[in-house]
C-alpha cells in the first residue's frame, strides 16, 4: 500500500528563517540559487527537512518543489528525517583508513548501540562517514557538529561523547 | 619538520608564517609585510590584458589537479562587453582524499586568496566573485568572512578600488556536501541551486557558465599564486623551480609516515627528497609500499618511482598523475585490495549518478573488490575488474570522476597483481 503523508497546514517558516532567506537572494541573479542556503538555514533551526519546509522554502523563493526537493535529496549535507541532537562524523576516506577509522567506528557503533546511517534511541547521536575532512596529518578525525577533533584514539571517545550530552 | 628559511623570495604563498604554522596572517601583518602592494600596482598602473600577459608568460598551471594553464583559461573569456556579468568563482571545494592545502592557505593566509581574486577580477573585468566553499570548512569560512570585512573596511573591497573605477564584490557560498562539486561545471550548477551534475562541454564555461554568462573558475592555490608574480615580476617565478613547471607547489606527505605534512616546495624536487627530507621517512618497522602522488584518483607509484621529480610532465611520464600534490604513502602491512577497495567505496558513493557507467560501474568495482577481500573471487573477477577500467575510462563517461576513480586500480593490477590473485578462489567454482 502506497503511504500518504498528509502535509501538517500549520507549518510556518518563523520570521528568522524567512529573513535570513531573503537576505541571501541579493548575491545572486537567480533566487534558485538561494535554494541549497535555504535548506541550511531551516535544518539550522529545526535540525532537518520536512517535508512541509520543502513547500515553504518553494513558496518563498519561487522555485518549484520538485526542484527543491531534488537538492535536499542530492546533497549529503541536507537531512530528510529526523537526526539526532548532535551529528558525529568520521573521516572513512583513504588516509584515515590507513590510520584506523575503522576501530573509531566499531566503537562509536557500540558505546551509541546503532549502526553509520543510524540515530540513538535517545535522540542524542547521528552517526554518519564522510569524505575527507582535510586534515590528514593528524588523522584519524571526527567531525561532531561544527567541532573538529584530530588524532582521535579509541580510549579518547567515551569522553568525548559525555561531553555533548 | 626541517627547518626552512623561508622568505618572500623563495616561499612567495607561505613565507607569512614563518615557523609558526598555528595563526592566521590579518589585514595589519598582511600589510605590513607588503600585502595588497599588487593588486593596488595593478589597480593603478595596468590595463586587465597586461595582467593576462603577466599570468600567461608567468606559465602558471591551476593547481586543482588537472594543471590546466591559467593564463590560457583567463584568455578564454570573451571580449568585454557592457551589460553583460561576468563571473570569477573560486574554486575552495576542497574534497579529495589527502588533500588540504587549499584549506591551510584559507586559515591561515586569508588575504592572500582575497588578493589574488582582487588581481583576477581585475584582469577578468570581473565585478562579482565567489568562492565556493566547502560546507565542511566551517573554519575557513569564519577567516573568510572575518578577511572579506577588514578588506571592505580599509576600501580593498567595494567601489573605486585603489581610486580606480574597479568595483568588486567577494560572496562566500558555502556548499552542502558532495565531492562532484568539485568539477567546475558541476560546481556552476551548484551555485546556481541545481544537483551538481556535470554539464556538456563545449561551450566551455568561459562562453556559458554561471546563469549562462562568461565564467571562469580558478583553485584556491592558483589564485594564492597571483599576487606574488605581480609583485616580484614574471623571471624571478619562473626561476623559483626547478623544472618546466614554474614557481612553488604545495606539496605533502601523509600516511604512516614520522612526520605527515604539508610544505611549500619548488617543482622539480625528487618525491623521495619530500618523503624523507620532509615527511622523515615511514614510521620505525614499516616499508614504503605503494604511493599515491596527488589524492585518490591518481594511479599509485611504487618506491622504484621515488626517484621521479614532483611536477606534471614527469609523474604522468610514469603513468600516474601529480594531481593536488599531496602524497600518500600506504605501507608493507596494507594488501592493495583493501586500500583500492576503500578508494572506490569513495568514489562510488560520490558519483553523481548522471551518466551510467559511472552510477552502475562504481558500485560494480566496490563489489568485486570486497569479494577479493574476503577471498571469495572468482578467477575471472581480476579481468573483469580491468574491464570495467577500461569501460569507465576517459571518453567513456560524461565528465573526469570515473576516470579518475579507475586509475588507483589498474595501476594497482600493474604492480601488484599477486595482492590481487590472492584473493581468488583457491578451489574453481
Amino acid at each position: 500500500m502506497i503511504k500518504v503523508n498528509l502535509l501538517n497546514s500549520n507549518f510556518r517558516l518563523n520570521s528568522l528563517e524567512k529573513n535570513k532567506i531573503k537576505n541571501q537572494i541579493k548575491y545572486y541573479e537567480d533566487s534558485r540559487s538561494v535554494s541549497i542556503e535555504a535548506l541550511k538555514i531551516v535544518q539550522k533551526e529545526r535540525g532537518w527537512i520536512c517535508d512541509e519546509a520543502i513547500f515553504a522554502i518553494s513558496k518563498l523563493l519561487g522555485v518549484s518543489v520538485v526542484d527543491i526537493e531534488s537538492v535536499a535529496t542530492f546533497y549529503n549535507q541536507i537531512f530528510r528525517q529526523p537526526v539526532g541532537k548532535n551529528i558525529i562524523r568520521y573521516c572513512d576516506s583513504i588516509v584515515c583508513f590507513i590510520n584506523g577509522y575503522k576501530d573509531i567506528q566499531m566503537l562509536l557503533e557500540n558505546i551509541l548501540a546503532i549502526k553509520t546511517g543510524e540515530t540513538t534511541q535517545d535522540g542524542m547521536f547521528t552517526l554518519l562517514p564522510t569524505c575527507c575532512l582535510g586534515n590528514c596529518d593528524q588523522s584519524p578525525v571526527l567531525m561532531i557538529n561544527d567541532d573538529m577533533h584530530f588524532c582521535v584514539t579509541p580510549k579518547l571517545i567515551p569522553n568525548l561523547l559525555d561531553s555533548y550530552k | 619538520m626541517k627547518k626552512i628559511l623561508c622568505t618572500s623570495e623563495t616561499h612567495p604563498l607561505t613565507w607569512w608564517l614563518g615557523d609558526n604554522h598555528n595563526n592566521t596572517i590579518w589585514i595589519t601583518e598582511y600589510r605590513n609585510k607588503n600585502g595588497y602592494k599588487a593588486a593596488e600596482k595593478v589597480c593603478k598602473n595596468f590595463n586587465p590584458i597586461d595582467v593576462i600577459n603577466i599570468v600567461k608568460d608567468s606559465k602558471l598551471k591551476g593547481r586543482g589537479g588537472a594543471g590546466f594553464l591559467t593564463g590560457n583559461k583567463w584568455s578564454l573569456m570573451p571580449q568585454y562587453e557592457k551589460g553583460v556579468n561576468r563571473y570569477l568563482i573560486c574554486n575552495a571545494d576542497e574534497m579529495e582524499p589527502g588533500t588540504y592545502k587549499d584549506k591551510f592557505l584559507m586559515e591561515h593566509i586569508p588575504h592572500q586568496l582575497i588578493e589574488g581574486l582582487l588581481i583576477s577580477s581585475f584582469a577578468l573585468q570581473v565585478s562579482r566573485a565567489y568562492i565556493f566553499l566547502r560546507g565542511e570548512y566551517v573554519q575557513a569560512e569564519k577567516i573568510l568572512n572575518r578577511a572579506i570585512s577588514e578588506a571592505k573596511e580599509l576600501g580593498f573591497l567595494g567601489k573605486n578600488i585603489f581610486g580606480s573605477k574597479f568595483t568588486l564584490d567577494i560572496v562566500i557560498h558555502s556548499g552542502a556536501g558532495r565531492y562532484i562539486c568539485g568539477e567546475e561545471t558541476a560546481l556552476i550548477n551548484s551555485l546556481e541551486g541545481k544537483r551538481a551534475n556535470p554539464r556538456y562541454k563545449p561551450p566551455f564555461p568561459a562562453m556559458v557558465g554561471l546563469w549562462g554568462k562568461p565564467t571562469c573558475v580558478n583553485n584556491v592555490e592558483t589564485l594564492s599564486n597571483i599576487p606574488s608574480i605581480i609583485l616580484n615580476g614574471v623571471n624571478w617565478y619562473k626561476n623559483l623551480s626547478k623544472s618546466n613547471d614554474t614557481g612553488t607547489k604545495l606539496m605533502g606527505f601523509s600516511g604512516r609516515v614520522k612526520c605527515p605534512g604539508l610544505w611549500e616546495l619548488p617543482f622539480g624536487i625528487t618525491a623521495n627528497e619530500l618523503l624523507h627530507n620532509y615527511a622523515q621517512g615511514m614510521k620505525k618497522g614499516l616499508t614504503l609500499k605503494a604511493w599515491l602522488p596527488g589524492g585518490a584518483g591518481t594511479g599509485f607509484l611504487t618506491p622504484e618511482h621515488l626517484n621521479v621529480t614532483m611536477e606534471f610532465s614527469s609523474i604522468s611520464n610514469v603513468g600516474s598523475r601529480l594531481g593536488t600534490g599531496l602524497a600518500m604513502a600506504i605501507d608493507n602491512t596494507f594488501s592493495m585490495v583493501s586500500i583500492v577497495l576503500n578508494l572506490e567505496k569513495f568514489f562510488s558513493r560520490e558519483s553523481c549518478g548522471l551518466c551510467t557507467p559511472c552510477r552502475d560501474g562504481l558500485p560494480w568495482t566496490v563489489k568485486i573488490l570486497k569479494m577479493l577481500e574476503k577471498k571469495r573471487g572468482h578467477e575471472n573477477y581480476i579481468t573483469l575488474l580491468e574491464e570495467l577500467c577500461n569501460q569507465l575510462n576517459t571518453g567513456r563517461t560524461f565528465c573526469a570522476h570515473a576516470p579518475g576513480a579507475v586509475a588507483p586500480i589498474k595501476s594497482a593490477i600493474k604492480y601488484f597483481r599477486s595482492d590481487f590473485e590472492a584473493g581468488l578462489l583457491k578451489n574453481k567454482l
